[in-house]
């Protein structure tokens, strides 16, 4: 009994298609472990623990839990294995609580004892240390609230395997800690967890073991004290990588957006954004924090002119006379063109750019059926005389980023959907690129990316700096915002809660100010 | 564990990409399971299904006049098929093309009726096409209007239409243009005056040279028009056509407008080349069987061809077989159901393969 492990994976395999995702992987995780795997996008993390918590099934090798083999069929069956998982998107109903989100889908009695209820969940949230209402309906929550729910209900059925798929995606720094230490309380009691993270100095903080997943296959497994981010990096790349961010010094520094009272409500009449004021500097990039919903889609969004602003001012300023973007865009008024009334078409044909990169990556932005070249003119595609649509130059363009950015695709004419998500981004980012925008904005440019892809695109975004264009950049890693961008306002619950210089802050003052508000409620411009 | 330690028994897998030769012969296949199917049924019904299936295809391919008969069944499932085909590839759900071709059917047989007398042929043919373009293009308007001022479900508003416009035919049957008394003594509205008379070509009223220039032009419009483009981008991603600067409600109703015109030509030609008067049998059936057209045809104007006359073979080869053999019209709409059945759920396999326990390994591509 002593030498068993509490999962063991043997050569687990697994195809799609002609794609491998995972090739004869084989992994152990112990009790009382916490075990990070790490692996670049679409090296097969998460497609190996879906099988392990029943969502796919293999195509061959084996699962032992406990030293036994057992078939994971479902969902279910994981579940009656003592396997649970904590997926990146929540699924949790909304209008419920969350002790009714916890026993959804469990067996029992007719009756429902809430008070008996709440008072298991009262011990279990005890026990790891959650604080938790387990009578608060799910929409009143924020995300570290909800993610506490997805734990507990997995706690609440009896796991002792836990699975995290990036949870600290979503959080701020100091949720991270909060987490982080409900997690080694889980360990000290004997649970075996696997949390999956993109984040080096996370896995280094929270784990005990190593192991490394690179296109499929299983790479090693090593102590975490024996070990640091540059080997973690290499292994998982395959070749030395450079982990520093430039941040090179511009020429111009002009005013480039202006933004003044800025008052924005949704279609439900919510308040997203509340009296926003700050300005936008060619030859920078400003960095936009904050906790997930903060307003940061509808800000960029009202300067790209689709989202309906209700009061307030959006000024753009033309660029310096003398850098190389002055004269390529439709003339403005110097004193500042107002944003606010215009349609996005107008607004692009300024020099505003937006690549917004959604969760799904394709929902917005890029049409996920049709090709690279579909894609390039799509906000082109009404130039040119006639009611034809002209594939000549969209397509010349599709295969100058396919060369330039090293996109990896079949061809032109493959639909981006097949594409890995590193290259989709690519593809988005550098069509707004190929604009040559005045304004470039663009919103979690690396969500999910693998390090190498990442460093592609801050190295684009430094280009576009360098350029004397203003750079807009909404991330969720605070490190490499902190790294990459000269300032960074932080949003709160869609008000300014500060801006501050990317060369002098910390990240616990970011992190601080993205749930908290300034004691004179709004934020003061600092930089 | 308790449980027994399987595999599942099938499970599925996505294929990614599969070879054209293999698509057909899936498809050839479940032709032929189809034709197994409906083979039992005719034993059932007492009769040989060695006899029987030949007689379909000679009921419908055996003759010139009966080829004839069969094209002119085409031709309206083709036009609608193309009709409904823009609107589809907007996933605008679009299940009214029956009332369209109806409201262009009653555009058309006005002028078809009243000014018969007043124009000549080639004018008064003119008029009646663009009348019938004009009123079932607006008809189409209504719901995509509501869908997007409002945000209406356009699915069920297009189907509810339809109703409308069929209460309207049968009243003016009853009423207003129902001059004529038929031989059974319901009311019905006189034939066209010969003027107001489709010309046929090979034998045929020309609506087939109309479809089949429409055919190309649909092709054309879909793939290499500025508005084709814009219709695929709002069918995949509303929130992608904004964000790229399209004006989504403009290219709802612009599309729709087109979609029910084209239906509306249907119509026309439906009551002046096919029948040669307006009745409520006018659409018949025809805009919900041109969406079984459109799907199996993945929405692509040639393939939509065939498909139109594949229908036209199997509902002529089914009305023979009801004289021939007096097989009941029930059943012979069964087995069409059935072949129909078979086709659509091939496309299933088509796109899935199926693993069966144990054999995962060695199946791959």
């Amino acid at each position: 009994m002593a030498t068993q492990h509490a999962i063991e994976l043997r050569e687990l395999t697994k195809t799609f298609g002609d794609v491998v995702a995972n090739d004869k992987v084989s992994l152990t995780v112990d009790k009382g472990e916490i075990l990070s795997l790490l692996g670049e996008n679409g090296s097969g993390k998460t497609t190996l623990m879906n099988m392990l918590s029943g969502i796919y099934f293999p195509d061959g090798g084996e699962i032992l839990v406990d030293g036994r083999p057992v078939t994971i069929r479902s969902p279910k069956d994981a579940h009656d294995l003592g396997i649970g998982m904590v997926h990146q998107h929540f699924k949790l109903v909304d209008v419920l609580t969350a002790a009714e989100n916890i026993i959804l889908g469990l067996k029992g009695k007719g009756r429902l004892d809430r008070k008996a209820l709440a008072r298991e969940i009262q011990v279990i949230s005890e026990k790891y240390g959650f604080d938790m209402d387990p009578n608060q309906k799910i929409y009143d929550m924020s995300v570290s609230q909800k993610q506490r729910v997805e734990i507990l209900k997995v706690l609440y059925r009896g796991a002792d395997i836990l699975i995290l798929d990036e949870p600290t995606a979503v959080l701020t720094p100091q949720e991270t800690d909060k987490l982080f230490a409900v997690l080694r309380k889980m360990k000290a009691d004997g649970k075996a967890i696997v949390i999956i993270t993109h984040k080096l100095h996370e896995v280094m903080d929270i784990s005990d073991r190593v192991a490394v997943l690179r296109k499929g296959k299983y790479i090693g497994a090593v102590e975490t004290s024996q070990t640091n981010p540059q080997q973690l990096t290499e292994m998982m790349v395959g070749h030395a990588v450079k982990l520093e961010i430039d941040r090179p010094q511009t020429q111009y520094q002009d005013l480039r957006l202006e933004v003044k009272g800025l008052n924005c409500f949704n279609d439900e009449g919510v308040q997203v954004l509340k009296d926003v004021t700050f300005q936008a500097r060619g030859g920078e990039i400003l960095g936009i924090a904050g906790v997930a919903g903060s307003g940061q889609k509808e800000l960029l969004e009202a300067v790209a002119g689709l989202q309906k602003v209700r009061s307030g001012h959006i000024f753009y300023y033309p660029p310096h006379p003398k850098s190389d973007l002055a004269g390529k865009h439709v003339p403005v008024d110097k004193a500042g063109e107002e944003l606010v009334g215009k349609t996005p078409t107008q607004i692009q044909k300024i020099g505003v750019s937006l690549a917004f990169v959604p969760e799904d990556r394709l929902g917005m932005g890029l049409v996920a059926s049709m090709d690279m070249v579909d894609n390039m003119m799509l906000k082109t595609y009404r130039e040119g005389k006639g009611p034809l649509v002209d594939r000549k130059a969209p397509k010349a363009l599709a295969q100058k980023l396919i060369d330039e950015l090293e996109i990896v695709t079949p061809g032109v004419s493959t639909p981006v959907r097949r594409l890995s998500g590193g290259n989709v981004q690519k593809v988005l980012v550098g069509r707004e690129i190929a604009s040559s925008p005045t304004v470039l904005m663009t919103a979690y440019p690396v969500r999910g990316l693998d390090i190498n892809s990442s460093y592609t695109i801050y190295h684009l975004l430094n280009q576009q700096k360098e350029k004397d264009v203003a750079v807009i950049l909404v991330g969720e890693d605070l490190d490499v915002l902190l790294e990459l961008c000269d300032r960074i306002l932080v949003l709160c619950g869609g008000q300014v809660s500060g801006i501050v210089d990317g060369r002098t802050a910390t990240k616990e003052q970011v992190g601080l100010m993205m749930t908290h508000l300034p004691k004179g409620q709004e934020g003061g411009d600092q930089a | 564990m308790t449980k027994e330690q399987r595999e599942p028994l099938i499970r599925l897998a996505k294929r990614e990409d599969i070879t054209g030769g293999k698509a057909w012969l899936i498809r050839v296949l479940s032709i032929v399971l189809a034709l197994a199917a409906g083979a039992l049924i005719i034993l059932l019904l007492g009769h040989n299904p060695l006899e029987v299936y030949p007689s379909m295809v000679e009921g419908a391919l055996g003759k010139p006049r009966v080829i004839r008969e069969t094209v002119k069944r085409a031709i309206p499932l083709l036009g609608a098929a193309l009709a409904i085909a823009p609107a589809f590839k907007m996933k605008f759900w679009n299940i009214g093309a029956e009332g369209q071709i109806l409201a262009g059917a009653v555009a058309a047989t006005y002028f078809g009726l009243f000014w018969a007398d007043r124009l000549p042929q080639p004018a008064l043919l003119l008029v009646m096409a663009v009348a019938s373009i004009v009123v079932g293009g607006l008809w189409g308007l209504i719901p995509a209007v509501f869908k997007a001022k409002w945000g209406t479900n356009e699915t069920l508003f297009t189907l509810m239409l339809n109703y409308i416009v069929l209460g309207y035919v049968k009243y003016l049957q009853a009423g207003p243009w129902g001059a004529d008394l038929s031989a059974n003594g319901y009311p019905k509205i006189p034939m066209f005056a010969a003027n107001a008379m489709l010309p046929t070509v090979l034998g045929v009223h020309i609506g087939w040279i109309v479809v089949l220039v429409m055919t190309v032009l649909m092709f054309v419009y879909l793939k290499y028009c500025k508005g084709g483009y814009e219709i695929a981008v709002v069918g995949e991603s509303v929130r992608t056509a904004q964000y790229a600067g399209m004006s989504v409600s403009r290219i709802v109703m612009r599309t729709m407008f087109l979609s029910g015109g084209l239906a509306g030509l249907v119509g026309f030609l439906q009551v002046s080349g096919a029948s040669g008067s307006l009745t409520d049998n006018t659409a018949g059936g025809i805009g919900f069987t041109a969406i079984t057209v459109a799907w199996l045809a993945r929405l692509n104007p040639f393939v939509m061809v065939f498909i139109a006359l594949l229908l036209g073979i199997l509902e002529k080869g089914a009305d023979t077989i009801q004289t021939v053999y007096t097989i009941p019209a029930s059943a012979a709409e069964m087995l069409t159901g059935i072949i129909l059945f078979f086709m659509l759920g091939c496309e299933f396999f088509i796109r899935y393969r199926l693993i069966f326990r144990g054999k995962g390994e060695k199946k791959h591509g």
